[in-house]
C-alpha cells in the first residue's frame, strides 16, 4: 500500500476533565456529573453509553457550542491543551447526526471553505486547504456542485471535509452514520479513518453500532448515567467485561445484537396488490414502473434499495397516500363497501384498514401531549370516550409510553418519538401497517421490543410493509424483501423471494 | 427546477456583479417615482426592451419570470382607471367607478410605469446567484456579515420546508383528519411547519458555530469586486433614467410628485 501524503495539520489536541457537569437549563438532573477524563494527543476514542447518559452533551462541550450561562450550568473544568473549548475555536471540528442540517451553502467548494473564512484564513490558502480537504474524504467532485445533490453519506464527508479544512486538533463525531445506508455508513468510516491515518488528530465519536468504528478506534470510554464513567480502556478488553450490561442498555455490542423472534401463524388472504404500478413522487417522473406485488395478511413484505431508488415513494403509495403515477394499488378485501384503491378513500377511512409511520416521527405529530395525540385516531373514527382511554392506556403501557402521557410529543427522545409514532398507528388497529425506516438510528433496544412488537401483529393476521435498509431487520421479519434498483439500472425492480 | 433557482449561464450578464445588478435597477426605480406621466415610463420601457436580449434570459424564461408583473400592472391600471382622479371629459359613471380623460392618461401611465420598473427588476435579478449576492453585500456595500451569511445559509433551508410541508400534508391524510376544515388544517400545518423550521434552524445555527461562525474577523473566499462590465451596467441603467426624465422634461410632461 502506498503511503498517503500526510496532511498539514495542528498539533493534535488534548483533552482533560476534572469534576465537569453541565445541567441544561430548566431541568432538575444533569445531563453529565462528576466526569474526570484524559485523553492524551492522538488518542483515538468511542464514546459509549445508554441513551441519556450524556454522550453528547460532552462532545457538544468540547466543541464550545453548548452555549452560555443562559443555556445551562457548569461545574468542574473541561480543557482543551489547557484552555476552555470556547477560547479554542478552530481547534476542534465537529461532525453531527443528520447530514441535512449540516450542509451550509449551495456550493460543494463553498461549503468546505466556509470554516476557513470564519478562521480568517488567507483566500489563496483557503482553495487549497478546500482541494486538499475534498480529496482527503474521497469526494471526488467539481467545486461548483449544488450540495443539495449529494446522497446521505456524501452530505456527511461533505462536513468532514469542512471541518478538516479548519485543521482541527480534535476531531468530533456525533452519530455520524445513524441516518445512513450501509454503503454511506462504510464511505464515511472509511473517509473518517484515512483523515485520522492522514493528520494524526484526536478522535471522538458517539455511536450505538459498536462495529462500525471497531477497527478505527483504541480506546473505549463508558459514560455511566449516574455520572462518572462507568468504564474505560481497549475495546475488546472493555466489551469482554461489560458488553452485555452495555447490549441490555440498547448498545449494539459485536455478538449480543437481539435476535429474531418466533413466528407462529402461516400467510393469509392477499390484502394489498399493485396491478402494473408506476409511482411517482412528482408527476411525469416516475421512479418505477410495472410494479406487480402482492401482501397476505400475517406477512411481512420489505421493500429495500440505495437513498432516491423510490423506496419512500413506493410506500407511500401502497399506504394509499400518493396517487401511482400508472396502474393501480387494489385492497379489495380490506376496502368493505369502499372502492378497492386505497387513494380514493377518505382519511378516515384509513385509519383501520391502512395504518403508516413516517420515517420522521415529528412530521405526524399533532397534539400537544402525548396522551392527546394518541386519541386523534380514535376521535376520529368516532370511538366512545371511554374504548379510548381504554385503548390509550393499552397501547400506551404495550410500548412503555404510560410515564410520558402528559408530555409534549416533541420533547421526546428518538426513541420514545418512534415509539409514539407506532403507537398512534396501532391504536387504531389497521389490518395493514407501512412504516418507512422505522429502525432508523434506534438503539438495541428500541429495536428489540420493535421487532418483537411487530412480530406479535404479523401473529396475529396484520400485514406490514416496511421500507428499510437494515438489513438485520430485514432477517428478522420480512416474509418477502422487493429490492429496487438504483437509477441508473432501470428499469428493475429486484424481487428477492426469501 | 422552479422560478426560485437562478438562471445560470455563460454569457456576460452572468458574470456582472449582482451589486450592480441592484443598482442599476434601482436608479431605474428612482428615476420613475419621481414623476407620474407616460413620456418618462414609455421612453424607459423603450430602451429597456432595447436591452433585454442581452439580459440572459430567453422568451419563455422571461414570460414565465415576469407575468407576475404583467398582471399586476394591468390591474393597477386598471384600478386606475375606475378609480383614479377624475378630469377632462367622462365616459362612463357607475356608482363610485369612473372614467374620464384623466383616469385613462393615468392609467396608461401607471400601466407602463410598473412595467419599466418591475420588469428590469425582475429581468436583472432572475441571473442573480444567491451566494454571489450575499459576498457582494458584504464586501461591497459592507453589509455585517453576520447577517447576510446567516440568511444565505437560511435560504438553503426553504427546499426542505418544501419537502416538510408535503410530508406534513400526507400524515395528516394517514391520521385521519384530512377530511374535514381545509382552513384549520392548514393553520395547524402552518403552525407545524414553523416548529419544524425553528428547530432546523437552531441544528443549522449549531453546525455553523461549530464551524467558527460568529466572531469578527473573517475572511472570504470568492472575492467580489465591481468590474468595468459592472460599471457599464450600472451606466447603462443611469442612461435609461436619465433620458425618461429628460425627453419627458422637453416634451413639458414632467410631472414630479412632490411639486404637485
Amino acid at each position: 500500500m502506498v503511503a498517503s501524503p500526510r496532511l498539514p495539520s495542528a498539533q493534535p489536541a488534548g483533552i482533560s476533565a476534572r469534576g465537569w457537569g453541565w445541567r441544561h437549563a430548566g431541568r432538575t438532573e444533569w445531563a453529565v456529573r462528576n466526569l474526570d477524563l484524559d485523553i492524551r494527543p492522538g488518542e483515538r476514542v468511542l464514546l459509549l453509553g445508554a441513551s441519556g447518559a450524556g454522550k453528547s452533551t460532552v462532545v457538544h462541550a468540547l466543541a464550545g457550542v453548548l452555549g452560555g450561562d443562559d443555556e445551562g450550568e457548569r461545574e468542574g473544568t473541561l480543557e482543551l491543551d489547557g484552555l476552555p473549548p470556547e477560547a479554542s475555536r478552530g481547534r476542534v471540528g465537529l461532525v453531527l447526526q443528520d447530514p441535512d442540517s449540516q450542509v451550509i451553502l449551495a456550493r460543494v467548494g463553498d461549503d468546505v471553505a466556509f470554516g476557513c473564512e470564519n478562521l480568517a484564513v488567507p483566500r489563496a490558502e483557503i482553495w487549497s486547504r478546500v482541494a486538499e480537504s475534498l480529496d482527503a474524504v474521497g469526494l471526488d467532485l467539481p467545486l461548483d456542485h449544488p450540495t443539495s445533490a449529494l446522497s446521505g453519506g456524501q452530505k456527511q464527508r461533505l462536513a468532514l471535509a469542512g471541518v478538516l479544512a479548519m485543521r482541527p486538533g480534535l476531531l468530533l463525531l456525533d452519530e455520524p452514520t445513524a441516518n445512513l445506508d450501509p454503503e454511506g455508513v462504510a464511505e464515511v468510516r472509511d473517509a473518517v479513518a484515512g483523515v485520522l491515518d492522514r493528520t494524526g488528530a484526536t478522535f471522538v465519536v458517539i455511536e450505538h453500532r459498536v462495529e462500525v468504528w471497531r477497527d478505527v478506534v483504541n480506546r473505549v470510554v463508558v459514560l455511566d448515567p449516574d455520572g462518572g464513567i462507568r468504564a474505560d480502556g481497549p475495546l475488546e478488553e472493555v466489551l469482554a467485561r461489560e458488553g452485555e450490561a452495555l447490549a441490555r442498555e440498547g448498545v449494539w455490542v459485536p455478538g449480543h445484537h437481539p435476535g429474531a423472534p418466533e413466528r407462529t401463524r402461516d400467510a393469509g388472504a392477499v390484502v394489498l396488490r399493485t396491478e402494473d404500478l408506476a409511482i411517482a413522487r412528482v408527476k411525469d417522473t416516475p421512479l418505477g414502473t410495472g410494479i406487480d406485488l402482492e401482501l397476505r395478511a400475517g406477512t411481512a413484505l420489505a421493500v429495500s434499495g440505495p437513498n432516491g431508488a423510490g423506496k419512500s415513494t413506493l410506500g407511500l403509495t401502497l399506504a394509499g397516500l400518493l396517487h401511482p403515477e400508472h396502474g393501480r394499488v387494489l385492497a379489495e378485501a380490506i376496502a368493505g363497501d369502499l372502492p378497492p384503491d386505497p387513494i380514493r378513500w377518505k382519511s378516515r377511512d384509513l385509519l383501520t384498514r391502512i395504518g403508516t409511520v413516517f420515517q420522521d416521527p415529528e412530521h405526524q405529530f399533532l397534539a400537544p401531549t402525548v396522551r392527546e395525540e394518541l386519541a386523534v385516531g380514535p376521535r376520529a373514527l368516532g370511538l366512545p370516550p371511554a374504548e379510548i382511554d381504554e385503548r390509550i392506556e393499552g397501547v400506551a403501557s404495550r410500548l412503555r409510553l404510560s410515564r410520558l402521557l402528559d408530555a409534549n410529543p416533541f420533547t421526546l427522545s428518538g426513541g420514545e418519538k418512534r415509539r409514539l409514532s407506532v403507537a398512534t398507528v396501532l391504536v387504531t388497529r389497521p389490518a395493514v401497517l407501512v412504516l418507512d425506516e422505522p429502525t432508523f438510528g434506534q438503539d438495541a433496544r428500541t429495536w428489540a421490543e420493535l421487532v418483537a412488537l411487530l412480530a406479535e401483529l404479523l401473529d396475529r393476521g396484520s400485514a406490514i410493509v416496511a421500507v428499510t435498509h437494515d438489513a438485520e431487520f430485514i432477517a428478522a421479519l420480512a416474509d418477502t424483501e422487493v429490492r429496487l434498483a438504483p437509477w441508473s439500472h432501470r428499469p428493475g425492480l429486484v424481487e428477492v423471494v426469501r | 427546477m422552479t422560478v426560485l433557482e437562478p438562471i445560470a449561464g455563460e454569457r456576460v450578464i452572468h458574470r456582472i456583479n449582482p451589486v450592480a445588478k441592484l443598482a442599476a435597477s434601482a436608479v431605474i426605480a428612482v428615476a420613475l417615482v419621481l414623476s407620474i406621466d407616460w413620456v418618462s415610463a414609455s421612453v424607459a420601457l423603450a430602451l429597456e426592451f432595447a436591452l433585454f436580449p442581452w439580459a440572459g434570459l430567453s422568451a419563455r424564461q422571461f414570460v414565465r419570470r415576469t407575468w407576475p408583473v404583467w398582471i399586476a400592472a394591468a390591474l393597477g391600471g386598471l384600478t386606475i382607471l375606475l378609480y383614479g382622479q377624475p378630469s377632462g371629459d367622462t365616459y362612463l359613471r357607475f356608482l363610485l367607478v369612473h372614467v374620464t380623460d384623466g383616469s385613462i392618461e393615468l392609467s396608461i401611465a401607471t400601466v407602463l410605469r410598473m412595467l419599466a420598473i418591475g420588469l428590469p427588476a425582475i429581468v436583472l435579478f432572475a441571473t442573480i446567484d444567491p451566494t454571489e449576492l450575499a459576498d457582494g453585500l458584504a464586501q461591497i456595500v459592507r453589509l455585517p456579515a453576520r447577517f447576510v451569511v446567516g440568511a444565505l445559509a437560511g435560504l438553503r433551508l426553504v427546499g426542505l420546508f418544501i419537502g416538510d410541508w408535503r410530508a406534513l400534508e400526507l400524515a395528516r391524510r394517514a391520521r385521519g383528519v384530512a377530511d374535514h376544515g381545509r382552513i384549520r388544517r392548514f393553520w395547524g400545518q402552518a403552525f407545524a411547519l414553523l416548529v419544524l423550521s425553528i428547530r432546523r434552524g437552531s441544528k443549522l445555527a449549531t453546525a455553523m458555530e461549530a464551524r467558527g461562525f460568529g466572531s469578527a474577523p473573517r475572511t472570504w473566499a470568492r472575492e467580489s469586486r465591481l468590474h468595468g462590465r459592472d460599471a457599464v451596467l450600472i451606466v447603462l441603467g443611469l442612461l435609461v433614467a436619465s433620458a425618461a426624465v429628460s425627453v419627458s422634461v422637453a416634451t413639458g410632461q414632467w410631472n414630479f410628485i412632490a411639486g404637485r
